[in-house]
């Protein structure tokens, strides 16, 4: 019979030698601790490539976290850090590029891991609007590059054959918008063209495409003393051509952020400018023929236009007092299987952001992806088409967010009547180049 | 004969109040007095460099002309979500306080939309207002109305300011609802039998003796209006279009967490605290001697 005394003894070294399998078995696996900002499906999307490198090994555990919007990811891990307690890797979306290069020790850059582990990762290999963006003056790769958007249009072929004008021939620059918006308008169409993200899409965009900056300092990257240059002429005629088409009814303001982006998979509107990957929306709502084209450019401002700048989320590497080498060399590791071109081509397919790496764009055009889904390589290949120029390489503002949010502001107010395109332009600038001064105070060392 | 306790021990009484003092301390003086700390500081994002600047942040807060419009947006919001709140509520209590069939169904109906989370209830509003998916929204611009909140000013702050004030209808709804029902019916009866008719009862004796109820109200709904209002604009509007519908609280969420300005963001709380706690002792010195306290 089993005595009390044993029962307990037994049930101690059962005790015992479970804690010192678990024991060992934490100590087989490194965990790395990995904040993103995607919502569902592509929140999940995102766990399956994760699945997907922790299936292919046994050393090294990532557990992924959803912490919100982007903007709500990059609070907790700000916070975490002042916290002592940021974790290994954090997907934190483009504009907030500038914050986190001044962050100094917070950050340990990808150039400098990848050296640290000996881990051989190509900076090469990325798609160089990609790779500009998130690189340092002296172009060393400061983040990795994952979920990478464009701004490209989307048009309804049935709305532009009710109108009389050519399903398979998008217009290709702001005249031919204009005019097309005309005759969509003259149709019946309520809503002729929109379009979301109206600071990344009517600005940073048309900046980049037509080679001009949208700030001093070579967009910022040159230092932290960039002023504005959206006052200039050809931006203030670009937004008087907006608030016109609106005014004519030929256009619709759809709101901030991507308010606008259901108004094109509705129905509602028939031409919009929206991020690359609105694609799976429209794919799965729109209950129309569509087309994807280049985003236009405006011919008496450049011949053929420049490469158009990316958005999206990189992941970057975070620091904390109680950090080993070996978690890094595990961050490294995970880093390293999401270069690999299979990875990249498939998040690509299965998402409609960009390939990042040439070898993933390749692999995706010798699968056929572009045969069977047309129109899926206009992001792609508007990222591609030029080397990039200091203009076309992004922005490395301080706050962006903000100065983001005052041009939106400031648009607003013009569409209202309440001012002009240049009197917009001139509050965006000096209001936008006081966020800047503070950023640079701010971020002296 | 003795009545004050005396306690024996002297540390026993300390003891028994520290656990309302470290509440205080840690909850309430810790989090004002970093607030007030940062306001006269210059932070990068991470907290890794900081600097002395003195009252810069609040100069820089006060000569800021969108500051400034702020400020009048916040008031006129207000005003007007604490005026209609409250007569709607007042009514709708009045009418509910009657005799009618069905009271019950119609309390619970009007106390409904107090549960709603601000967001939610701001989501809501966009099905029925959205030019583009809301019903009457959508109704608006067919009949020929020129009806989109994202492009006006004055139809924005129109919208959040009826959605804040509908969030808040309920809870004023419960409180008028209890102090109606307090009201002794005896009082009321004696006017009618000396011939005051429905108007004139409410005025001289409903009225007056709701009083400490909407007093109370008042205050409550101004520091809503202030402080609470948050989540209904961000998922309306944003503060847009412009900055029409940007009230001072939005605005310090929209400098310290969206902007990572702390200092800025911590010098306009602290002017935020010092606006509200002005106005909640003008409300006591003031409006309550107009109180009457059965």
């Amino acid at each position: 019979m089993l005595t009390r005394r044993k029962l307990a003894v037994s049930t101690a070294a059962f005790a015992l030698a479970a804690g010192f399998t678990g024991a060992a078995y934490a100590q087989q696996k490194t965990v790395v601790e990995f904040w993103h900002g995607l919502p569902q499906p592509l929140g999940g999307q995102l766990e399956q490539v994760v699945k997907g490198f922790n299936d292919s090994q046994d050393k090294v555990q990532v557990n992924p976290t959803f912490k919100g919007s982007y903007p709500e990811t990059m609070q907790a891990a700000i916070a975490a850090f002042r916290a002592g307690n940021a974790p290994h890797i954090v997907q934190m979306f483009e504009v907030g590029t500038a914050t986190m290069l001044s962050a100094g020790p917070a950050i340990k850059p990808v150039h400098q891991l990848m050296s640290e582990t000996g881990s051989g990762l190509d900076a090469a290999a990325y798609i160089p609007a990609v790779r500009g963006y998130y690189s340092s003056k002296d172009g060393k790769m400061m983040a990795l590059p994952f979920n990478s958007s464009t701004t490209i249009t989307f048009y309804n072929k049935d709305a532009f054959q009710k109108a009389g004008l050519d399903p398979n021939k998008p217009p290709a620059t702001w005249p031919e918008v204009a005019d097309a918006a005309r005759k969509l308008k003259a149709a019946g169409v309520t809503c002729p063209m929109t379009f979301s993200w109206p600071t990344w899409t009517q600005f940073e965009q048309v900046g980049a495409l037509h080679d001009k900056p949208f700030a001093s300092e070579a967009n910022g990257f040159g230092g932290l003393n960039a002023t504005l240059k959206i006052n200039d002429p050809f931006f203030v005629k670009h937004l008087q051509t907006l608030i016109d088409l609106q005014k004519e009814g030929a256009l619709r303001y759809g709101g901030r952020d991507n308010a606008a982006d259901s108004l094109f998979p509705s129905g509602e509107c028939a031409m919009i400018q929206a991020s690359s990957g609105l694609r799976g929306r429209i794919v799965k709502e729109a209950k129309f023929n569509w087309g994807a084209a280049p985003l236009p450019y405006w011919p008496d401002a450049i011949s053929s236009p420049k490469n158009s700048i990316i958005g999206g989320a990189a992941f970057w590497v975070m620091t904390s007092p109680k950090r080993t080498a070996d978690e890094y060399k595990a961050v490294a590791a995970f880093f390293s299987y999401l270069a690999r071109p299979e990875v990249d081509a498939k998040w690509h397919m299965d998402t409609g952001y960009v390939p990042v790496t040439l070898q993933g764009f390749e692999l995706a055009k010798k699968e056929g992806f572009y045969d069977k889904n047309p129109g899926a390589e206009v992001p792609a290949e508007q990222l591609t088409r030029t080397a990039t120029t200091e203009n076309t390489m992004g922005l490395r503002l301080g706050n962006l967010p903000e100065i983001r949010n005052i041009i939106q502001e400031e648009m607003e107010r013009a569409f209202q009547g309440q001012q002009t395109a240049q009197q917009a332009l001139d509050n965006a600038v000096k209001r936008g180049d006081t966020v800047l001064r503070n950023f640079e105070r701010a971020n002296k060392n | 004969m003795q009545r004050r306790v005396i306690f024996d021990n002297r540390a026993l009484p300390y003891l028994l109040l520290a656990p309302q003092v470290a509440v205080t301390l840690i909850f309430f003086i810790w989090p004002a007095a970093q607030a007030l700390w940062q306001s006269v500081h210059l932070q990068d994002a991470f907290g890794l460099r900081s600097q002395f600047v003195g009252l810069e942040n609040f100069q820089a807060v006060l000569s800021d002309p969108n500051y400034l419009e702020t400020v009048k947006t916040t008031i006129v919001f207000s005003a007007s979500v604490t005026f209609l709140s409250l007569v709607s509520a007042l009514g709708l209590a009045v009418l509910a306080d009657a005799k009618i069939r069905a009271a019950a169904a119609y309390k619970t109906l009007l106390i409904w939309p107090y549960a709603l989370a601000p967001a939610v209830a701001a989501v809501l509003w966009m099905f029925i207002f959205n030019p583009d998916i809301g019903i009457l929204g959508r109704a608006l611009n067919n009949l020929g109305y020129a009806w989109d909140y994202r492009l006006n000013d004055g139809q924005a702050l129109t919208m959040v300011i009826l959605a804040a004030s509908w969030k808040q209808v309920s809870y004023n709804f419960i409180f008028f609802l209890a102090g109606l029902q307090a009201i002794p019916r005896s009082v009321l009866e004696a006017a009618s039998i000396d011939g005051a008719g429905a108007v004139r009862r409410f005025w001289t004796i409903t009225f007056p003796l709701l009083s400490p109820t909407t007093f109370f109200l008042l205050v409550v709904n101004i520091v809503y209006a202030f402080f609470e209002t948050f989540g209904t604009i961000h998922a309306l509007t944003h503060g847009g279009p412009g900055k029409a519908t940007e009230t001072l609280i939005f605005r310090v969420y929209q400098d310290g967490v969206v902007n990572h300005d702390l200092g800025g963001s911590s010098a306009q709380s602290v002017i935020l605290m010092v606006i509200v706690i002005a106005l909640t002792a003008i409300q006591f010195r003031f409006v309550e001697r107009k109180v009457h306290y059965s």
